[in-house]
């Protein structure tokens, strides 16, 4: 059954990647201009990169700004603001040299100060980013164009790091902008990257409008992902941000807009049979949804009522309730996603719902309300909510079922407070696969306790394993340091994945030179 | 006169100031925390009391009552906690969305909704004054999202012949303007509609069964002069209090109509930020719309003074 | 012989007898409020189907069976099913339960602390003056964004919906029993009653109340109707009742993204919702027109 929704999976993926890129004809066949309208999957609220990891934030970034390297549509990293590099000692003094003609939006030439600000910057937030500043001895600047890099003890993902495609992204920022304490938000919007921010048009709630930077010289290779030369063929790119999706998906379809970012599967179904209207898959290396429980407070505090939860789970039941749709979905039993370079099978249980409920007698549980948070507007989650209600129920939690939206979620999934004083029990989440790839990524299997992402695990061994997987320099051993790290993540029940899944997109046909990736990319599309 | 006017406008800056106070107080009962959510994925509890006194959070209630009042009397409404822009420019920038489906709306009701209740008066207790009525009635029983959804589905979606949502600023032109706003505005326009039929049909036949009235019949005047000259004349002023207190109904429709057809407006710009416990923005735009419905309810006030010589505070 | 001129006597009619002048006060009522009839008749037709919904061939409202969902109208699913395979129908009837609830609490205790308020306001002159401008700022308000607000500050459940929704309506309230209470307070009534020693709350009851009972009631009914409404409001901006447990509202809200695909979630629900209110009012207009209040 799993080799059989596997194939189709994949062949799903296959199928649509190579229309995707049929797409994308010879670069002078394209028209030039236009204004594209694109209906974002969420309303764009804040414009610091390094201060939250939204994806729309993200998005929003890639249009307006650039990064050093950039990761293509094989994982592979290559640079795009870097011209040449190289590095020295066995990989423990690099040094990097950026391209000609790269300007801010406001005329300034980018300089090597402005990219090691921007690094530091986003060093203080992101896992990555922090792994890699413990690592390294001194970051700076040489002269205009040159800036060097030493590492303290070895690490072998200098590259991956800078060139890392989805939150928090290092993009690169003036120096003085990204002097800003990561404490603030950032409070200008300049850039180097192809696209300008038109504040004054920005209606938070309704509307994001960017401009074609003229002064943008784009690499000379053909754009894949992140990398490559980002030509723009657009003269405006409007967001328009329309919260209802059957109101959106009819605007599709008259087409009052040409691209639709994130369709629910039913409506992206029942728009594949529309003869105007292309649907592909955005990212087919897809997304994870999470069951996360508060390791801070009971009952998940103890480790055998986390368990029950792992075995309570059925994915295919959370799949078909979140989604719908088989052809979209599989069952994934690993932590670094199912067709990635760190999939294995290690740890991994099956559904046993009287184990569970054993396991949750055994943990001495009291029957108080377990505070499950249901954001109502996102069909996903709400859909793993009320599976997850049932099931737990059924298991023998008293569970307390509490509607939201997401933003509510995300301001409350931050108190580290008892469920009865504003805080919460378990939550749902979803992360694309970059963001969960291999061990040095993943927010999830962070052991850092209290300054982990919310859930807040403790463990000490994988935080070891993490550092012992950042340092190993064959694919073998990383391979096999990733099954160990898998299988303490999920015994400590660090979090329950609940399957896997691509997200189609949805464009009408007029629009041409689509590419897969995580974020929405603006260059290389044109309007017939 | 004018003394009267002065003192009625006197008697609503209390009004205000309760309406100002009730929204302050409203939103500081609560235990939600805008601090959290501009505090980012990563921030630790430090961060968040530092977010908190800077966005003056931690001062007494009182204090920050005092100094909000003291900002808005100078005509600063703050700013947006999570666009960093000024209350008063997000306001400005969805103000023209929620004037024009509001006016159309009130256009098609008062333009359809009074000559069926003056219709449903003459005929009155016939089957068309009780089909009438039925109309009416069903009018404020739908919910709006429904009869938008199906107005949407009808008419935009399976005919074509509007579009399905979005907004088209005036400056882009009156007809695109007003096509955009065609079916939102009979959506919303239906409920009132049906408050203006019923006010006109009772106001009506209270006017009717005077004596002028049938004066004017015994004098051999033709039926309609009789209605439309003597009657509605003076029928009307119930009629135009209801258009004031139904203008608060208006709103509460535009806030879901907007949502439907995904209209910039007033009412979707305060559902935002109410979900999101954007304070400024909340007391802003509930101050502005709240002073609006004051200001309305004023000028139907000084419209019954003025039109009606018999009334006299 | 002669023959007397006819006398009034003559032309009287039979004296009807008692039971026949009972029936004979129904069928004239029904006739002359057809409407109000067919309104009540409305309500208890759905009151009964909420109540009773189990025995009406329904399943389980929470059921969810992702093998057949979106499925449309059949002999099956009466009403289709909805994204998670839950029957419509099913929730359709239960939801009833939740709209009317809250109809008529909302309502209930909206009349009770209003009825109340406005009493004491109306004879202590001091609260008066603050008390009104209060009501007046809180009526400025438009109602649905104060529910919003309201809900905003509170977790989702029925209760703090059926508050959120009574607070917008408790104004209106007082109002009308203030007014009330004004009029009467100079009555010569009410003085005499004064004169005789009479105390406060013993002249509230004897005197104010009953005057009150009629437009209260019809005020009521017309409450009940916005809260059933506003509820639906509030469940499709996505501040309403929980969604797990039906209620018309969020039956048509999780319905909202799929008006073409399948969009008898929004309809059955919406029938549903609109005959209850239209019932409401028509029930509240008879009532108006049957105890003669303005």
């Amino acid at each position: 059954m799993t080799d059989l929704s596997r194939r189709h999976f994949i062949a799903g993926a296959a199928v649509v990647a190579t229309t995707a890129s049929a797409g994308i004809p010879a670069v002078h066949a394209q028209k030039r201009g236009g204004t594209m309208r694109f209906v974002p999957h969420a309303d764009l609220k804040v414009l610091d990169p390094i201060w939250t990891t939204a994806y729309i934030t993200r998005n929003h970034c890639y249009l307006i700004y650039d990064t050093l390297f950039g990761t293509d549509q094989n994982l592979q990293i290559k640079p795009q603001m870097v011209d040449k590099w190289s590095s020295a000692n066995k990989g423990m003094k690099w040094s990097f040299t950026l391209r000609d003609g790269l300007k801010w939006h406001d005329g300034q030439p980018v300089v090597a100060e402005d990219a090691v600000e921007s690094i530091k910057r986003w060093s203080k937030r992101d896992p990555l980013g922090k792994l890699l500043a413990a690592h390294t001895a001194r970051i700076a600047a040489q002269d205009k164009k040159t800036f060097t890099l030493e590492l303290a003890q070895p690490f072998g993902l200098v590259l991956e790091a800078l060139g890392k495609p989805s939150s928090n992204v290092p993009f690169v920022m003036p120096a003085r902008i990204a002097a800003t304490p990561d404490s603030e938000q950032i409070k200008e919007t300049i850039g180097s990257g192809p696209f300008r921010f038109v504040k004054d048009e920005w209606q938070p709630g309704n509307q994001v409008v960017y401009v074609r930077n003229p002064d943008y010289v784009p690499r000379n290779d053909a754009p894949s992902g992140s990398t490559g030369g980002k030509k723009v063929n657009l003269d405006r790119v409007v967001w328009k941000y329309i919260p209802d999706p059957a109101t959106a998906a009819a605007a599709l379809e008259a087409g009052e807009v040409d691209w639709y970012e994130q369709p629910s599967i039913d409506i992206a179904v029942r728009l594949e049979g529309n003869k105007d209207i292309m649907v592909a898959i955005q990212d087919p290396r897809g997304t994870q949804g999470w069951i996360r429980p508060n390791h801070l407070q009971p009952p998940f505090n103890n480790k055998k009522a986390r368990q029950a939860l792992l075995y309570m789970v059925d994915q295919e039941k959370y799949l078909q309730a979140a989604l719908g749709q088989p052809k979209y979905y599989r069952t994934c039993p690993a932590v670094f996603t199912c067709g990635g370079p760190f999939e294995t099978g290690a740890g991994a249980v099956k559904q046993d719902v009287n184990k569970a409920k054993q396991l949750l007698k055994d943990s001495g549980y009291d029957g108080k309300p377990v505070v499950v948070l249901d954001p109502t507007d996102i069909p996903l989650t709400h859909g793993a909510a009320l599976v997850s209600r049932e099931l737990m129920t059924q298991v023998g939690f008293n569970v307390d079922l509490q509607a939201m939206d997401w933003s509510t979620v995300v301001a409350r999934r931050a108190k580290k407070d008892p469920p009865a004083q504003g805080g919460w029990n378990v939550l749902f989440t979803w992360w694309i696969a970059s963001d969960v790839i291999n061990p040095a990524v993943h927010a999830g299997i962070s052991g850092a306790g209290s300054s982990a992402w919310f859930g807040w695990p403790e463990n000490g061994r994988i935080e070891e394993l993490k550092i012992q997987w950042a340092r190993a320099t064959d694919k073998a051993a990383q391979k096999q340091i990733a099954e160990e790290i898998q299988k303490v993540a999920l015994d400590e029940v660090m979090y329950v994945p609940f399957g896997q899944w691509v997200s189609p997109t949805a464009f009408r046909k007029s629009m041409q030179g689509f590419l897969q990736f995580p974020a929405p990319v603006f260059w290389s599309v044109s309007i017939a | 006169m004018i003394g009267q006017i002065g003192r009625r406008l006197m008697a609503t800056i209390p009004v205000m100031g309760v309406v100002a106070i009730a929204v302050f107080a409203l939103l500081h009962i609560t235990p939600g925390d805008p601090a959290v959510i501009i505090a980012g994925d990563y921030a630790t509890s430090d961060d968040i009391a530092r977010i908190r006194a800077k966005l003056g959070l931690n001062e007494p209630f009182v204090t920050q009552v005092g100094i909000w009042l003291g900002r808005i009397v100078r005509g600063d409404l703050g700013t947006s906690i999570f666009s960093g822009l000024p209350v008063s420019t997000l306001i400005r920038q969805r103000t023209e969305a929620t004037i024009g489906l509001t006016l159309f709306a009130m256009l098609i009701s008062v333009g359809v909704g009074v000559p069926l209740g003056v219709l449903a008066a003459w005929k009155k207790a016939s089957l068309v004054d009780r089909l009438v009525m039925l109309f009416a009635v069903s009018g404020f029983s739908m919910p709006v999202f429904w009869l938008g959804f199906l107005l949407v589905y009808v008419f935009a979606i399976s005919m074509h012949w509007l579009p399905v949502q979005g907004y088209r600023p005036l400056a882009d032109g009156v007809w695109p303007f007003l096509r955009h706003l065609i079916l939102p505005a009979v959506t919303l326009s239906v409920v009132y509609m049906a408050l203006i039929a019923r006010m006109t049909r009772a106001s009506m036949l209270g006017v009717l069964s005077e004596d002028f009235i049938r004066t004017a019949f015994a004098k051999g005047l033709a039926p309609r002069r009789v209605l439309i000259h003597h009657a509605l004349k003076n029928a009307w002023l119930p009629v135009v209090t209801i258009i004031g207190i139904g203008f608060a109904l208006l709103i509460g429709g535009a806030v879901v109509t907007e949502s439907v057809f995904a209209l910039p407006g007033l009412g979707r710009l305060t559902v935002d930020a109410i979900i999101r416990r954007d304070y400024p923005v909340i007391q802003g735009v509930i101050l502005v719309v709240s002073g609006v419905y004051v200001l309305i309810n004023l000028v139907v006030d000084v419209l019954y003074v003025v039109l009606d010589p018999r009334i006299r505070y | 012989m002669a023959l007397s001129p006819p006398v009034a006597a003559d032309f009287a009619l039979p004296a009807p007898t008692a039971r026949a002048g009972a029936l004979d006060t129904a069928r004239r009522a029904l006739l002359r409020h057809p409407t109000l009839i067919a309104g009540a008749l409305t309500l208890v037709v759905i009151l009964v189907a909420g109540v009773l919904a189990p025995l009406w061939w329904t399943g389980d409202p929470l059921e969810m069976k992702p093998a057949v969902r979106l499925r449309p109208p059949s002999a099956e699913r009466w009403f289709g099913s909805d994204n998670f395979g839950r029957d419509i129908y099913t929730r359709t009837l239960y939801g009833s339960r939740i709209s009317l609830t809250v109809g008529a609490a909302v309502s209930t205790l909206s009349l009770v602390l209003g009825t109340t308020l406005g009493l004491v306001v109306g004879f202590y002159r001091r609260l008066d003056m603050i008390a009104m401008r209060v009501m007046d700022g809180l009526m400025a308000i438009p109602a649905i964004l104060l529910a919003l607000a309201l809900m905003a500050l509170m977790k989702a459940s029925v209760q703090n919906v059926i508050i959120a929704l009574l607070i917008p309506e408790i104004p209106r309230v007082v109002r009308l029993t203030r007014a009330s209470v004004l009029s009467l307070r100079e009555h010569l009534m009410v003085e005499g009653a004064r004169a005789l020693g009479a105390r406060t709350p013993r002249i509230l009851a004897r005197y104010v109340l009953p005057g009150l009972v009629a437009p209260l009631i019809v005020q009521g009914t017309y409450i009940a109707a916005s809260a059933i409404l506003f509820e639906a409001y509030l469940s499709f901006l996505g501040a309403g009742t929980p969604p797990h447990i039906p209620s018309w509202g969020n039956i048509m809200a999780e319905g909202r993204a799929y008006v073409q695909l399948a969009f008898w979630i929004i309809l059955f629900p919406g029938i549903f919702l609109a005959a209850t209110v239209l019932a409401i009012n028509l029930v509240g207009d008879g009532l108006r027109d049957l105890l003669n209040v303005r």
